[in-house]
């Protein structure tokens, strides 16, 4: 299980200190499907930096299975069983497909088995293994294999930044069926931030996050309905009156 | 007549683990230690002694070469010249390599020069790597010239790997290519300690449909320093491109010089040049997936340079 308590995080700019999350606490239970949505700016994205430790918190704690990971570095956290996609993907001259799955996997694994990785998010696999992971591969490709890599790593938490962004239209029909196939094959939780409406639609729990804090957190049921029809744009604006009247 | 440590930099050098097959010259301590020829391929000493003549008859296809340079005494200074005569139509393999093993006070260097003249129609890959090791205080200084003539028609892939262990090199490249001709260096280079590698590369694109694809990739770390140094003049209707991409560490230095010259309307010419650091999304990426910050260096590394 991952509980953040009480988790802020701070930046500096021009005018002094800004609040990028602002007193968070989160539950996610063991083996949920969580969606984490809002506005753009609303700290989504810090948010998952913080789960993966990438980012520090000003202040808070973070906790995984019990145990507290808040000062825990990345590598220390990913074996720990966090996985994280970015949502703009890395690019590595001279690094192959097969490679970076094989690192992922933390074994040797043959051809065929990475090909079943790549197969899952929808890439004819033969055609991008040998393939480096340079800017010859399109974003929607790249964005594949980022997803790809943390299916092949298979562990207790599974973190999407905007697993939709930079996929176009066709390809995200089967995107859906990737991450419902997830749903139903791993055993740990999976934590999506997307502003999707299939991808909402098949949350346990959805997490509306504005303005650095949670809006709403409930099951899918009781939440869908109240964001739906109200684009993202509507539920910013009104945090952001909240926002400017405080 | 070959021995432990010298087998061991011709597996470093040449991936030799036994006697190669085909045709072959091993050069240990500035001396013929094994030769062989074939039908096609001739190895004869130059008269003077300063190097090898290699003679591949016209039309040989899928033969190999393997001409490895094996120190392992220090205080040795020596400056070779071997020839490549590569017959019209043929396909042929060339494998050179020097390797420096020592462990004295004196400084080891051999001055190799590489003459190719590619006959029509003819299509060579060659390969050279250089290596050395050893705990003296002597330096291990290679510094080889290669000379590359192409008739038209001919094509020539080079393959220079320098990953560890050479304290000084200057590297100098002529190639001039006629109508046809086609050209592609790939460059590898690592340098480490106070290390100092100058690559310099001058390419003539003189004949009609010509063309150069000059590639290095490299890796500067500690207090070493390096020069890519590629020129490119296209005096036809041809096309060349040179890319220097290197990853610079610690306090190292790296100088990227491309240049071209284009003395004809036709001429298509491209350079790139880029320099800079690891990044640390890189870093951080393969960190996520379980990796400590160092094998991520090593794998961002090993993966640049593959």
């Amino acid at each position: 299980m991952l509980e953040l308590r009480n988790v802020s995080f701070n930046v500096d700019d021009d005018k002094g200190q800004k609040e990028i999350i602002r007193d968070l606490s989160l539950k996610i239970d063991d083996g949920k499907f969580v969606v984490v949505t809002g506005p753009n700016g609303g700290g989504k994205s810090t948010l998952a930096k913080i789960i993966a430790g990438i980012e520090t918190p000003t202040s808070g704690q973070i906790l995984f299975n019990g145990k507290d990971i808040t000062h825990m570095s990345i590598t220390d956290r990913a074996n720990a069983g966090i996985s994280y996609a970015f949502q703009q993907p890395v690019r590595f001259k001279g690094i192959r497909v097969i490679d970076l799955l094989r690192i992922a996997a933390k074994t040797r694994l043959s051809v065929a088995e990475a090909c079943k990785y790549l197969s899952e998010v929808g890439l004819c696999a033969r055609d991008y293994i040998e393939r480096e992971v340079n800017a010859s591969l399109s974003g929607g490709e790249l964005k594949r294999i980022e997803i790809a890599t943390v299916l092949a790593r298979g562990t207790q938490l599974s973190l999407f930044d905007e697993p939709e962004a930079g996929i176009d239209l066709w390809s995200f029909k089967n995107l859906i069926s990737v991450f419902e196939h997830m749903r139903e094959t791993i055993n740990g939780s999976i934590i999506i931030i997307s502003h999707q409406e299939r991808i909402l639609d098949i949350a346990d729990e959805i997490v509306v996050l504005a303005d650095g804090k949670i809006v709403k957190h409930g099951t899918k049921d009781e939440i869908l309905p109240t964001i739906l029809g109200t684009s993202a744009a509507t539920v910013s604006c009104s945090v952001f009156d909240k926002g400017g009247n405080r | 007549m070959i021995d432990e440590i010298q087998k061991r930099i011709l597996e470093e050098v040449a991936d030799l683990h036994e006697v190669p097959i085909g045709a072959y010259n091993i050069r240990a301590n500035s001396k013929m230690a094994a030769r062989n020829t074939t039908a096609n391929i001739d190895i004869v000493s130059k008269e003077d002694g300063s190097g090898i003549d290699v003679k591949i008859k016209p039309g040989t296809k899928n033969e190999s070469v393997h001409i490895p340079v094996v120190i392992s005494k220090t205080g040795i200074k020596e400056v070779v010249y071997n020839d490549f005569f590569i017959g019209e139509d043929s396909d042929v393999v060339i494998v050179a390599g020097c390797g420096i093993h020592n462990c004295g006070n004196q400084d080891s260097q051999h001055d190799g020069v590489h003459r190719f003249y590619v006959g029509k129609n003819a299509h060579v890959k060659y390969v050279e790597k250089h290596y050395g090791e050893g705990d003296g205080t002597g330096k291990r200084i290679l510094n080889p010239g290669t000379e590359v003539y192409m008739e038209e028609g001919s094509s020539m892939e080079m393959e220079m790997v320098q990953i560890k262990g050479v304290d000084s090199t200057v590297r100098d490249t002529k190639a001039e290519l006629a109508a046809g001709a086609s050209l592609v260096v790939r460059e590898r280079l690592m340098t480490h300690g106070d290390q100092s590698a100058v690559s310099i590369y001058k390419v003539q694109l003189n004949g009609e449909g010509s063309s150069a694809d000059v590639v290095s990739r490299s890796v500067a770390r500690d207090n070493s320093y390096q020069k890519f140094d590629a020129k490119i003049d296209g005096n036809a209707a041809c096309s060349g491109h040179s890319e220097c991409d290197a990853i610079i560490m610690d306090n190292a230095k790296i100088l990227a010089v491309p240049q071209l010259q284009a003395n004809n309307i036709d001429a298509a010419l491209i350079h790139e040049a880029a320099i800079g650091k690891i990044a640390g999304e890189q870093l951080t990426k393969l960190m996520t997936l379980g990796l400590t910050e160092a094998e991520a260096e090593e794998q961002i590394i090993n993966g640049f340079l593959k």
